[in-house]
């Protein structure tokens, strides 16, 4: 099985690139990181790559609204070849802001236009920025490698993130459909208040996924769960291996091993 | 064009009336929350109002407005409001045509709230930048987008029916900040256009040669040089000498490279005191300290941007800590903001440049329950002052992607109109990159942010007082970050200095270019043509230009060999790149502008120009009589009270307002234990990926020790410092420190007496240690006129620590783990309450402030160092402010878990009959003593490391959630139960 070869993609003002790279090379992947200008230059690259991740950070410094102007020049300049991409097997992963941009991008609906989205990500029901641990469970969803009921800790950090929809049969078409792939609960698995689910959110939803299932956004931040010191409370906890994130990115990059080209 | 087209309310004319004549020849998009929609910024602003005592606002909802250029045809407008502009769940976009006014709802109070010309705004350049990359103009993608002029305001629309003077109010003192922003209520006029900056001019001279005494100071005053007498004298002096007059470029680089902010006067002059006469005060104490400890792992002290140590194989670190305090005073959240943007520059600067690892803050601000008339004029409330420093150190270092780990905040009434803002930002170097030269020849490059008018005069603004005026006459010293460029800079600054394209590099702080370039060029010389720097707008005069302290731009020394790749490199992360001149080897720095020489100087006179006056100093400890620790009646409601009270109560929603997460390195976070709401000691980072090898943070400071005592509070503050890196795991003869003094004016020789103590208590301590300052800065002139009254601050010394971790697994945090294991004691517990919290609780002044016992300290933290490293420890918690209890309690509620303590236990030395025992074991604030959480079969061999020191067993970590202390008659005195501890502990100010 050959090693796939990961792209992780950044803008001015991305911040999360380096520790996204990192979790996918200990996941297994031959990861680049390419600022998307290049990309938008030579967008045949992108044949290269059995994965892609808009990683997190205030890409153009969130102005106008998080993600909003990266989105808006994926879309303009990248529009096609992303689709192509995920028609062909791809995987698609945004983590936090890279969440805001792929939805900005239009990536989650891709058959509808820019002033038909449904779905939306705005300012946290506490109204600023929160950084803090919390816990995430998988879903029954289509998106191939995630384990539905799996329950495991990340941290989330972001002022922007609470998931809405234009109205009940935009969650009913995402629940359906399965792309509701992950949503905060309580460490025991029960509904969350806040902070445990940090912003607010829908159904608590944390990350979704498009109808494919191949096209994956998130909050939190998996990538900052790799070792098994990022854990704040590993002082007081029995020894662990790794970090739970890392599992993640362990079966994405499976996935993308697995999938046919 | 006027500059703002309508400042003031008109009051005959009535809200919402469509025929406003001012209204901008520009499109206007207003863009609002769906009503379906809770609008959070709303929310939040009603809540202050609210706090305002003002009822008569039922909602309050924030339109973003853009004003778009007039050409552009509606179609496209449309377009960029639908597809760019607004949210299509979440929002509604109002669109207007150029010159209408804006169709506005029913029964609501407008208040639009725009930049003042000329200040920076970068959401408006970015949406300029978008609409031309996005093809939403005409189907077209350009790269420039200088023809779209863009600006943005905000539209507060209050429903409800508060009046006039109601609505004044919230404009002033909650939505807009005047010294930035203008205020229309009342009418629909915005300003659209270019700002208006002083008109261009070439060379400028200064009557200078003749000038009388009263007139040097008229001119030095006038013009905002902050230069005395004797330093305007000498000036006048080396022109009489040149048979000219100066420029007007010239005046203004003397002014910024003798300004106190640059070149520590205070510090590096000569004073007497008691007879004694100290030639250079750095040099002779904290310097001192470094250069005769002289560690092999001190890279680089004091010289560079930042203090430099070794830390594992290739790689260093860098530390500094900066103060931005008169530009917070009056604008925090810019003020606080371009402070960190500047300190983590200083990082990106050192060397040949460094990569920002982590970020620490601490901020000094006056009382949160402040009644509003006890605000004195010109001066903003301390709750408006801190919510806008955390907003702005918030929002930039999150957004260059930078954790905050460490940091504090105090609250005394001495920082009520003199606010103190300290940011530092720690760095990771190549070990090869710690050293830069210039070279003849080689091309001076400013890279990053255009130049604009932003920031004049900052470096000698910092250095003379505030008063009651300064909101506005020293508008033009705030600066507007914008932390995307810098991070832009950031990524292209790496692969340029990994490439080894330029060998010389500064950043642009306090001064500008002038300081900048002035000091890259000490050595050799440099010409700098300034009609080739970039500028925002056109008009600056070349002395603007020169001494502008526009924000994230830096200064390369590239070999012209290199310059076409550097360019490329710069261009590729969207990052303009100018070269403005080149370095020379005639020891003369030549400015011109147009071809015409503007300004000539030379490079000794300019640098070792200033005279050193002697200035007197003086210290008289206040004559205080001691207030003993006086016995409490109730010890469980005493131990609330402080855990509530400002200085102590958790700041966690500070913390969680910062990405403390970014990067993956944080290894102890700033909140620890079962619930995560425990207040670590130090932050530890591990910076490489391949390496166990950590560094610990700390940092340390007290508003209430230095008043009493400047000397014992240098030693108390640096013991704090090393308590928190080591209670955490962190090296004790691995730790660097920084020093940061921020003092009332040193002109005064009781002022000045103060700060001698304190560095000379720096150097005792750091000898004791071993401890060397690496790096340091001071802030002085932190003095505030109302009238006639002069109001100082109290003096601060904020001390940093980094400390190795030699490896991070054994690293510790706070929180108690596991029930029946041992709370150990460690360290003497003496009768020192001089500027506690428990005194102060009880309204009392004076008393001995704590000081660490010199000759015994360093021991007990290499022992408790090596206990960790063994794994003996696993708790461990310093004490600090309020004493043993504070601690105890915070241990407690961090571990969800209580203790069964006993006072008895702890054998001391008499006290004098004013010390009550319990009390005095209870809240004394003694230094070098640390809570110890120790499994009973490791007892043993902690105690025979500790051997020769303090370390008692306590207690035990009990089984169920209560905190209980028997005092030493063996009564219970604290009988607590977690939730109340934790109630206590986050009662305080949440923002």
């Amino acid at each position: 099985m050959s090693q796939p070869k990961a792209l992780v993609l950044r803008s001015a003002g991305t911040n999360c690139e380096d520790e996204t790279g990192r979790a996918l090379t200990l996941a297994g992947a031959r990861t680049d990181i390419l600022h998307f200008r290049r990309l938008v230059a030579d967008p045949g690259r992108l044949a290269d790559y059995r994965i892609v991740v808009v990683p997190g950070g205030f890409s153009f410094g969130d102005d106008i609204a998080a993600g909003r102007v990266w989105g808006a020049e994926l879309r303009a300049h990248l529009a096609r070849e992303m689709r192509a991409f995920v028609a062909g097997g791809g995987l698609v992963l945004g983590v936090c802001n890279g969440f805001q941009v792929l939805l900005e991008a239009g990536l989650f609906e891709p058959d509808r236009r820019p002033e038909e989205r449904s779905i939306a990500l705005y300012e946290n029901a506490s109204n600023h920025y929160e950084c803090r641990w919390i816990h995430l469970e998988t879903q029954d969803t289509v998106c191939p490698w995630l384990v539905p009921g799996e329950r495991f800790p990340v941290p989330v950090a972001h002022a922007e993130g609470r998931f809405v929809v234009r109205d009940d049969s935009t969650l009913k078409r995402l629940i359906e459909g399965r792309q509701v792939a992950l949503t905060y609960v309580n460490e025991d698995g029960s509904p969350p208040e806040y902070p445990a689910d940090p912003n607010g959110s829908v159904h608590h939803i944390a990350g979704i996924c498009d109808p494919t299932g191949r096209v994956l956004g998130l909050m939190p931040h998996p990538e900052r769960n790799i070792s098994p010191l990022n854990h704040p409370q590993w002082t007081r906890l029995p020894k662990r291996e790794e970090g739970e994130g890392l599992a993640f990115y362990r079966r994405m990059v499976e996935t993308a091993t697995a999938a046919p080209v | 064009m006027p500059p703002s087209a309508a400042a003031s309310p008109n009051a005959e004319t009535a809200p919402g009336r469509p025929d406003w004549p001012d209204c901008p020849e520009a499109w206007r998009v207003e863009v609002f929350k769906r009503v379906e929609f809770d609008d959070p910024e709303g929310t939040h602003a009603l809540a202050a109002i609210r706090e305002l005592g003002i009822a008569s606002v039922t909602r309050a909802r924030l339109g973003r407005g853009f004003l778009l250029p007039p050409t552009l045809e509606r179609d496209a407008v449309d377009r960029i409001a639908g597809e760019l502009l607004a949210d299509p769940v979440l929002d509604e976009a109002r669109v207007t045509a150029p010159g209408e006014p804006p169709s506005v709802p029913g029964g609501v109070r407008r208040v639009l709230i725009a930049r003042k010309p000329g200040v920076m705004d970068p959401v408006a350049l970015t949406t300029a930048r978008a609409i031309a990359r996005t093809g939403l103009v005409s189907g077209t993608v350009a790269d420039d987008a200088a023809e779209l002029a863009v600006a943005t305001f905000q539209a507060w629309e209050l429903e409800g029916a508060p009046s006039d003077a109601e609505v004044d109010t919230i404009a002033r003192r909650l939505l807009a900040n005047e010294v930035i922003e203008d205020i229309h209520a009342g009418t629909e006029g915005l300003f659209y256009g270019r700002p208006q900056a002083g008109a261009a001019h070439g060379a400028v001279t200064v009557a200078l040669r003749d000038a009388s005494d009263a007139q040097l100071e008229e001119l030095s005053a006038e013009g905002v040089l902050a230069l005395n007498l004797t330093e305007m004298r000498a000036i006048q002096e080396h022109y009489r000498g040149l048979e000219r007059e100066p420029t007007a470029c010239e005046l203004e680089t003397l002014a910024q490279t003798w300004s106190e902010h640059c070149k520590h006067k205070t510090f590096r002059g000569l004073i007497e005191m008691d007879g004694e006469l100290i030639d250079d005060l750095l040099m002779s104490t904290i310097a001192r300290a470094t250069h005769e400890l002289d560690k092999d792992w001190c890279i680089s002290v004091f010289h560079d941007n930042a203090g430099i140590v070794a830390f594992d194989e290739g790689w260093d670190l860098a530390f500094k800590v900066e103060t931005h305090n008169h530009p917070s005073a009056i604008d925090p959240y810019g003020g606080a903001g371009t402070g960190i943007g500047g300190v983590i520059r200083d990082i990106m600067g050192v060397g040949l440049g460094a990569k920002p690892i982590a970020n620490t803050d601490a901020f000094f601000v006056g009382p949160m329950e402040l009644p509003p008339e006890d605000v004195p004029k010109g001066t903003m409330h301390p709750r408006r002052i801190l919510r806008g420093v955390v907003a702005g150190v918030r929002d930039y270092g999150n957004r260059m992607g930078i954790p905050t780990l460490s940091g504090g905040v105090w609250f005394d009434e001495g920082y009520v109109a003199n606010p103190l803002v300290f940011a530092g930002t720690v760095g990771l170097i190549p070990r090869d990159c710690a050293t830069k030269s210039v070279e003849p020849g080689d091309v001076v490059l400013v890279v990053g942010g255009r130049t604009g008018r932003d920031g004049i005069h900052g470096a000698t603004f910092s250095s003379v007082e505030l008063h009651d005026e300064s909101e506005t006459v020293s508008a033009a010293a705030v600066q507007i970050g914008d932390p995307i460029m810098e991070k832009r800079v950031l990524d292209a600054l790496l692969v340029a200095r990994d490439r080894k394209l330029y060998r010389g590099i500064t950043d642009c702080g306090a001064g500008g270019l002038s300081s900048a370039v002035g000091e890259m060029g000490e050595h050799c010389g440099a010409e700098v043509q300034l009609d080739q720097v970039p500028l925002k707008y056109p008009g600056l005069t070349p002395e603007e230009i020169w001494i502008s302290e526009a924000q994230e731009r830096m200064v390369l020394a590239v070999p012209p060999e290199n310059l076409a790749e550097c360019l490329a490199v710069f261009a590729a992360e969207d990052v303009e790149a100018t070269p403005i001149g080149h370095f020379t080897d005639t020891k003369r720095l030549v400015l011109t502008a147009h071809g015409e020489i503007v300004g000539e100087l030379d490079m000794q006179f300019l640098h070792d120009g200033t005279p050193r006056p002697t200035r007197q100093a003086e210290w008289r400890a206040p004559e205080l009589a001691d207030p003993g620790c006086p016995p409490a009646d109730d010890h469980g409601a005493t131990l609330l009270a402080l855990l509530g009270c400002p200085n102590i109560a958790s700041k966690e929603w500070i913390v969680r307002q910062y990405d403390h997460e970014v990067q993956g390195t944080s290894v102890v976070k700033p909140m620890v234990g079962a619930r995560m709401d425990g207040p670590s000691d130090g932050a530890v980072i591990k910076p490489l990926p391949d390496s166990r090898k950590g560094a610990a943070i700390g940092c340390a400071a007290s508003s209430r020790y230095g008043r009493l005592d400047p000397g014992a509070m240098a030693e108390a503050v640096i013991d704090e410092a090393l308590r928190n890196v080591v209670a955490t795991g962190g090296d004790p003869a691995r730790t660097a420190l920084l020093d940061n003094f921020a003092w009332g004016n040193c002109d005064k020789p009781e002022q000045l007496g103060a700060l001698v103590l304190a560095a000379k208590g720096c150097y005792r301590a750091a000898m004791a240690y071993g401890t060397p300052f690496i790096s340091g800065k001071d802030s002085l002139n932190n003095e505030y006129r109302v009238g006639d009254e002069t109001l100082s601050i109290p003096p601060t010394l904020f001390v940093s620590a980094l400390a190795i971790v030699p490896n991070v697994e054994r690293a510790v945090t706070m929180d108690v783990k596991r029930s029946d294991d041992l709370i150990m004691l460690v360290g003497t517990t003496r009768g020192e309450l001089g500027g506690s919290e428990y005194l102060a609780q009880r309204g009392l002044a004076g008393g001995t402030v704590p000081r660490p016992d010199l000759a015994k300290a360093p021991a007990l933290f290499a022992k408790l160092h090596s206990a960790m490293r063994m794994g003996y420890v696993r708790a461990c918690h310093d004490l600090s402010e309020g004493g043993l209890a504070v601690a105890a309690a915070e241990m407690s509620l961090a571990g969800g878990r209580g203790m069964d303590l006993d006072l008895a236990m702890i054998d001391h030395a008499d006290w004098p009959a004013a010390y009550d025992e319990d009390a005095t074991l209870l809240y004394s604030e003694s230094c070098t003593r640390f809570l110890v959480e120790v499994e009973p079969g490791k007892k043993f061999p902690f105690q025979t490391k500790l051997m020769g020191h303090v370390c008692i067993p306590l207690g035990r970590v009990a089984k169920t959630d209560r905190l209980k202390i028997k005092g030493t008659d063996g009564g219970l005195v604290v009988d607590l139960q977690g939730d109340e501890l934790r109630a206590a502990f986050q009662s305080g100010f949440q923002g």
